[in-house]
Formats: C-alpha cells, sequence, structure tokens
C-alpha cells in the first residue's frame, strides 16, 4: 500500500477534483492498491457473492455507493468528529449508507435482493470501508475522499467482476444470463461453490503477483 | 496515543463535544434512513406483491386472474380487504372464463441452508397439490437447488393430499422416500445428495397442508361463488 502520499494537507472543499491528484486518487484504488488483488480485503463478500458476474456487479455497485457516500460524509464531518468516538461514528455513518441500499435494492428488484442476501446487511463490516474511512476520509478534502472512494469501489466491483465472470462462464457456461458455452458444455458446478470462489481467487492473485514482481525487476 | 488525549479538556467539555458528535450524526443517520424508508416502502410492497402473483401462475397452471382471501378469526376465508401483512392469506387462481382452478398457500421451514418458503398449488376438486415453487431459499447452488427443476418438479404436478372422512387431516402423511422408491402419489422422490433438502420440502408440504388444505377444503364454496362477483 502507498499509504505515504496520502495525507496531505487539507486545502478545501473540492479545490483538488480538478487536478492531478484527484485523477490519482481515483487511479490508486482502481488498479495500483486494488482492494481485493493487492490489498486482499473484503474477502469474504469478494468469495461468497461473485457466483456470478450479475451478482458481482450488483455487490460492487452497491459498495461503491457505500464507500463514496461515507468517504464523503466522513470526511465533510472530520473536523467535528472527536477521535474518541470517531470509530462509532464511522461505523454509524456506515451503516446508515447500508440500510438505504438494502432498501433501494428491494425497490430495484426483489430477485436480486433474493440472490445477494445476507451480504448487503454486512457492508457495513467491510473492511475495505471502515480502512478507507479511518486512513483516508477522516484525514483529506471532501474531494479527494470522493475520488478515493469512487476509485476504491470500482477498484472493488472490477475485482468482483474478474472472479464473477470466470466462475459463472466455467460454472454455469453463461455470462450476465447469456448462455456463451456450447450445449455439450459440461459445467463445473464446483465452480458457482465457494471452493470456486478460492481457485479463481487464486488464480487472478497469481496474475497480478506475477506482474508486480515482473515490473519491480525491471 | 498522547496527542489523543491533549483533546479532553480538564472542564469536561470534550465529554460534552464527544456526546454531542454522536448525538448530530445519530440524527442526520437516522434522517437519512427514514427518507429512505418511506420512498422506497410502496415500491417495496408492489415488488413483493407482485413477486408472489407471478409465482401463484406458476403452480396453478393455465389461470389467468388471480384474488387474494383472508382467513378470519372464525376460520373462514373472505376477499382479502387490508394491506395489514400479518394476516393469513391464500391466494385462488381463475381462468380466462372465471373457472375457479385452485389455491396458492405458502410453507416455509428449516431445509439445509437457512428457511426455505415455498409456494404450493392446490386443486379442491382433485383433492391435489398442482404445483410448486420456491419462494426463497439458500440453498446449496448446484445440489439443493434442484428442487426447483426437473424431475423433482414432477412429484409436486399431481400428489395425492385427499382429507379422511371427517375432513380434518390428510389420509396419508407426506412422506420423503429414497430417490426411485416412489410408490403412491402421496410420496415424494428425492433428490440423490440433496437428501436433507428434499426432507425439508417434505415436511413442510405435510406441516402446511396439514394447516391449510381442511381449511380450504370446506371453504371450497367461498372461492367458487366469488367468480360471480368478479365477472
Amino acid at each position: 500500500m502507498s499509504l505515504t502520499d496520502q495525507n496531505m494537507p487539507n486545502k478545501g472543499f473540492f479545490s483538488s477534483l480538478g487536478e492531478h491528484q484527484g485523477t490519482d486518487d481515483f487511479l490508486r484504488g482502481l488498479w495500483r492498491d486494488n482492494p481485493v488483488f493487492v490489498q486482499v480485503l473484503g474477502m469474504c463478500p469478494s468469495l461468497a457473492v461473485s457466483n456470478s458476474a450479475m451478482n458481482a456487479l450488483a455487490m460492487g455497485l452497491a459498495t461503491t455507493f457505500v464507500l463514496t457516500m461515507s468517504n464523503v460524509l466522513i470526511s465533510m464531518l472530520r473536523n467535528f468528529i472527536p477521535k474518541e468516538v470517531r470509530i462509532a461514528s464511522y461505523i454509524l455513518i456506515i451503516a446508515t449508507f447500508v440500510s438505504m441500499v438494502d432498501y433501494v435494492i428491494q425497490a430495484v428488484s426483489v430477485d436480486l435482493h433474493k440472490s445477494l442476501g445476507a451480504f448487503i446487511a454486512l457492508i457495513v463490516v467491510n473492511c475495505i470501508i471502515l480502512s478507507r474511512a479511518e486512513a483516508f476520509a477522516s484525514k483529506n478534502t471532501v474531494g479527494r475522499s470522493l475520488m478515493d472512494g469512487l476509485g476504491m469501489g470500482l477498484g472493488f466491483m472490477f475485482a468482483l467482476f474478474c472472479i464473477g465472470s470466470i466462475r459463472e462462464i466455467i460454472g454455469s457456461g453463461t455470462l450476465l444470463g447469456f448462455q456463451v458455452m456450447p450445449d455439450t458444455f459440461e459445467k463445473w458446478v464446483i465452480m458457482v461453490l465457494p471452493a470456486g470462489g478460492f481457485f479463481t481467487l487464486a488464480c487472478w492473485l497469481l496474475i497480478f503477483n506475477h506482474y508486480k514482481i515482473k515490473k519491480s525487476k525491471a | 496515543m498522547s496527542d489523543q488525549n491533549k483533546i479532553i479538556a480538564p472542564d469536561g467539555s470534550g465529554e460534552k463535544k464527544m456526546i454531542f458528535a454522536m448525538a448530530t450524526i445519530g440524527i442526520i443517520c437516522a434522517f437519512l434512513i427514514v427518507v429512505t424508508y418511506e420512498s422506497t416502502k410502496v415500491t417495496i410492497e408492489n415488488n413483493r406483491a407482485k413477486a408472489l402473483e407471478d409465482a401463484v401462475f406458476q403452480v396453478i397452471p393455465g389461470i389467468t386472474k388471480t384474488k387474494t382471501f383472508q382467513l378470519n378469526p372464525d376460520q373462514t376465508f373472505t376477499e382479502m380487504t387490508t394491506n395489514n401483512p400479518k394476516v393469513q392469506k391464500v391466494l385462488a387462481g381463475y381462468d380466462d372464463q372465471g373457472v375457479f382452478k385452485g389455491v396458492a398457500f405458502q410453507g416455509s421451514g428449516k431445509a439445509y441452508g437457512d428457511v426455505l418458503s415455498l409456494l404450493f398449488g392446490y386443486d379442491p376438486d382433485q383433492q391435489k397439490i398442482i404445483g410448486f415453487y420456491v419462494l426463497e431459499s439458500k440453498e446449496t447452488p448446484g445440489i439443493g437447488d434442484k428442487i426447483e427443476k426437473d424431475p423433482f418438479l414432477s412429484n409436486m404436478k399431481s400428489m395425492d393430499v385427499a382429507l379422511n372422512e371427517n375432513l380434518a387431516d390428510l389420509k396419508n402423511e407426506i412422506k420423503t422416500v429414497k430417490n426411485g422408491q416412489k410408490t403412491n402419489a402421496w410420496e415424494i422422490d428425492a433428490i440423490t445428495g440433496a437428501t436433507i433438502t428434499s426432507r425439508a420440502v417434505g415436511n413442510i408440504l405435510n406441516t402446511s397442508s396439514k394447516e391449510w388444505i381442511p381449511k380450504i377444503y370446506k371453504n371450497k364454496q367461498t372461492f367458487l361463488s366469488n367468480v360471480k362477483t368478479e365477472k
């Protein structure tokens, strides 16, 4: 993690949005410090709800919303929240956005809510969100926190989609519900079961680490 | 940690600040949740009702209209008038001509993964279960969720749930038997490898049938007579 460049002095609301720094905050979460593939955080939802590409996208979107909104609100209130009660305040704020997402998903689609099950409520304890609140939003401007939340959230969604699409193609022969494998293809049921999640995640981590090591040697 | 200690002023203003901050955040959060809950409430209720109605079309074949009936304390049924979710209800299905086809009732119970919630279609004329739909399931994908597919579904297309002579209980208990050993119309052919889920379906059907079928059968006329008012 490149935490060194995160604690820049505050420059006021949105002042850094148009600058290079905002883009950098965004890209760091999306790729260089990807929460799943590089930081290896949030493993529980990454393994549990990545059994299909659709579930992965929905879970990724829900997490992105919670992460961005809580980052923004926490950053806004960062000079107001005393240090002693900061964890309690962050959890309260995160839980609020999770409850909102829970209602919105139920309003959008009952089926989607059914397939994500208990994992929506468990976004509250997703360590990516609390770690971004503590390590970034509580020390940086609203603009930068917004970009950081978006980057980390979309990075999480990207990782979930990478895992979910492979599991769905091999495990169910479809992608986002559309058949992509021929009828003769024998589905690997294990890929939609928890074990398949571990296999797929391991393969992706292998690729990411290989790339990282190669880059550091060069 | 030393710089954190400085924040608490000796006169107690630190404590006040903490309580004030937490209370303010609490109020903001409560407001946000209530606004979202209130603005999505109607849509969520409609979605749920629609999902249930769609399921009824699956469990009673050939229907085009449904009607919801509530169970009254005196064990009779009348057309649903309240929106109270605590009221026990069944849904009756009618075809194009308004001919009564059957009643759908819900049942739920513990299965392999959490609660399994099912909807059954019952035809009082034949005294048979004619359809089955999974409303909520956390069963293992690829194994326990085979209950939603053939050949398991064919168990439920013509299952004997005839009542005994005093119309108070089922003539035959519904039983789940090992795969391929089904001989009677009141038995369920289990799925190999998903025995717990199959047994759970059998138990749920047995319990909910004992609860609902005597009541529905005795009130058969209520569902029939409603056709006229419908037309």
